[in-house]
């Protein structure tokens, strides 16, 4: 069988090329598809490797706590909170935790002036501790220092963006910006962050937390959140239950009671935007394995065809002693060979479009194709051909030779 | 070279055909029998079924009834399957249009049958290459069958037929598109195989063809019309 399988190989090579523009107009079908295919798992794949990489950034082992309010008790007027009672109850019994920190952001105006200048940015109200657990840091001047929070100075600390949208000098330190009314004397400037998502990470205006208590006013309806950091030997889910418990008996939840706050981790986020790019590229796929689908009809079609072309060709070959599966395989392989053609150019042609994309967004990630995609995508078209082509191949193998012979 | 084995033996070879609701009887009890290194012609007008002994003969269509051994062995009712390994066996066929694979050139050509023996590219090759030689085409290997004569077209489906080493070469009006002067230059080919000890049956309906031949069966209605090989033996009882 070896050596008749070696021919039929190289005889649907020749049938291919003798046919080139018919090949290619054939495959066309399984190029499209598999390019689009491609294309697009190619432009995903850039995207979420940087995105990967981005919250690597983040810090893997910090935690953020929110509070939650489901949307019937939003309808009812009820909000959950969390409070500086919580935050002081996880400092004193929480373990594993390097450095926690209130993060309390403003919530009516988010103005901030400088001069004639006028931006807006989120401002946030948080301790010393933030630079550790944001791994933020400042590239001129000092970070926000246990004394400002405990004599409520106005002093700000703002990102690379805030400086720029304000017209402030490159050294913005000693500077006053005014926020809600009041002067606040620049300290710091932190290092530039990037970008996360399309969301500027720099456009940030950070003040000590009791500062932001007294400027927001009315302390009973504060509500916070809390950011940490965990000890190096600290497991991720001990520390997550431990916070959960504390804060379950601090907020008298009952054991039927669902929580009303969310831990989330840099590592939850990046899942849950895993799972959004996962479905995207499923839907994407289900819809371009429709067109495959077609493109697979196409192939059939034109072997149907070329298999009455050559029906004498059949008959003689019959004639000096070719056994049925001797002509199934013949035409079974060529179907395939075309249907995997199709799927190599159109795995070609796929990452050069991604590539092209990727190029043509600015900041956009280049384009990568995944190894499993680009097997897959070439798998798929070789399964393709042969489902495809299992019809005209037997249809060929089992043509009467003496009628093959006659046929004209 | 002579000898008495007989290649083929058919008894009471029968064929029916349906055509429409008319029952047709293209062979209707045929029994013969062909010797190694015989020179056979049958011959017959259009309808006498000779065409239809062909097909029987080698092997590309079962018999409705009756016995045909070929090199001793019963084929009358092997599957396809097996028809097609006894063709690549043990028969050569050379038809009147050629049937040479277009995309092929004579060499390809000439190894195809090989190709089912599962024979590797170089051994294909070599014996293609001494068939070709045999038939004078050793300058013209690599040439499509359009770029070829039909003469020299003739030649490559003599050289294919005959790389095979068969019991019998099965010649189909082998002639019948080729003008005068090349007719006798394949007929004088078939001459000469047949001195080298091939077995060659022609089936023909033209009188020139068949004079080349040491028997020839005469067909009508689907039946035997004359054989001179019998008459032979007539002549000699009789004497």
């Amino acid at each position: 069988m070896f050596f008749s399988l070696i021919e039929s190989l190289r005889s649907a090579l020749a049938a291919i090329f003798a046919n080139r523009l018919r090949s290619f107009l054939t495959t066309l079908g399984i190029i499209i598809g598999v390019a689009s295919v491609i294309a697009v798992v190619s432009v995903t794949g850039g995207m979420s490797a940087f995105i990967g990489d981005s919250f690597a950034s983040l810090g893997a082992d910090s935690l953020t706590i929110r509070s939650y309010t489901p949307f019937e008790d939003l309808m009812k007027g009820i909000r959950s909170r969390l409070t500086p009672n919580d935050l002081e109850l996880i400092e004193k019994r929480g373990e594993g935790i390097a450095s926690v920190t209130p993060v309390l952001e403003a919530n009516r105006s988010s103005q901030i002036k400088y001069g004639p200048q006028t931006a807006y940015s989120l401002i946030m109200g948080t301790t010393y501790a933030y630079q550790d657990v944001a791994q933020s840091y400042t590239q001129i001047g000092r970070f926000l220092a246990q004394s400002d929070n405990l004599t409520r100075r106005r002093v700000v600390v703002i990102g690379e963006d805030v400086r720029e949208n304000l017209n402030l000098p490159d050294n913005p330190i000693n500077e006053y910006v005014e926020l809600s009314g009041e002067w606040f004397k620049i300290v710091g400037l932190l290092e530039p962050m990037g970008d996360i998502m399309g969301q500027s990470r720099d456009n940030i205006v950070l003040i000590p937390y009791s500062t932001m208590v007294s400027i927001l006013g009315n302390q009973s309806r504060i509500d916070i959140g809390i950011q940490l950091s965990l000890t190096p030997t600290a497991s991720l889910e001990n520390v997550v239950s431990q916070l959960t418990t504390i804060l379950r008996s601090a907020h008298d939840l009952g054991s039927n009671e669902d929580d009303d706050f969310r831990i989330q981790t840099a590592e939850q986020l990046m899942e849950q935007f895993d799972q959004i790019l996962g479905t995207l590229t499923m839907v994407i796929g289900g819809i371009v394995s429709i067109s495959l689908l077609v493109g697979g009809i196409g192939i059939m079609n034109i072997m149907l065809v070329s298999v009455t072309e050559r029906t004498r060709e059949i008959g003689i070959c019959k004639a000096i002693g070719a056994k049925s599966n001797h002509i199934l395989m013949q035409f079974l392989i060529e179907a395939t060979l075309l249907s995997l053609l199709g799927g190599l150019i159109g795995l070609l042609s796929g990452y050069g479009l991604g590539m092209l994309i990727a190029n043509s967004i600015p900041d956009f990630p280049p384009a990568s194709v995944p190894l499993w995609a680009a097997l897959l995508a070439l798998g798929f078209s070789g399964f393709v051909g042969i489902l495809f082509g299992i019809l005209p191949a037997a249809k060929a193998a089992r043509l009467d030779p003496i009628d093959a012979l006659r046929y004209e | 070279m002579e000898n008495n084995t007989a290649v083929i033996n058919l008894k009471n070879i029968t064929k029916h055909y349906e055509m429409g609701s008319q029952l047709v009887r293209a062979l209707d009890g045929i029994n013969i029998e062909v010797k190694r290194n015989e020179y056979l012609a049958f011959v017959g007008s259009s309808g006498s079924g000779k065409s239809t002994m062909l097909n029987i003969l080698g092997c590309l269509d079962r018999p409705t009834s009756g016995q045909y051994h070929l090199n001793g062995k019963n084929v009358a009712e092997l599957y396809q399957n097996d028809l097609s390994e006894i063709r690549n066996l043990e028969i050569g066929f050379i038809f009147q249009s050629f049937n040479l694979l277009p995309r092929a050139d004579a060499l390809n050509n000439v190894m195809q049958p090989l190709v089912y023996r599962n024979i590797g590219f170089h051994n294909r090759r070599k014996m293609a290459m001494e068939a070709l030689t045999r038939v004078g085409l050793k300058e013209r290997v690599d040439h499509l069958p359009n770029q070829l004569s039909g003469g020299q077209r003739q030649r490559v489906a003599i050289a294919r037929a005959l790389v095979t080493q068969p019991s019998i070469l099965l010649a189909d009006e082998p002639t019948g598109n080729l003008d005068s002067k090349t007719t006798l230059e394949i007929m004088e080919l078939f001459d000469e195989l047949h001195k080298e000890g091939h077995t060659v049956i022609v089936v023909t309906h033209e009188e020139e063809i068949a004079q080349h031949c040491r028997r020839v069966v005469e067909m009508r209605d689907g039946k035997i019309f004359s054989d001179n090989d019998s008459e032979e033996k007539a002549n000699l009882a009789g004497v």
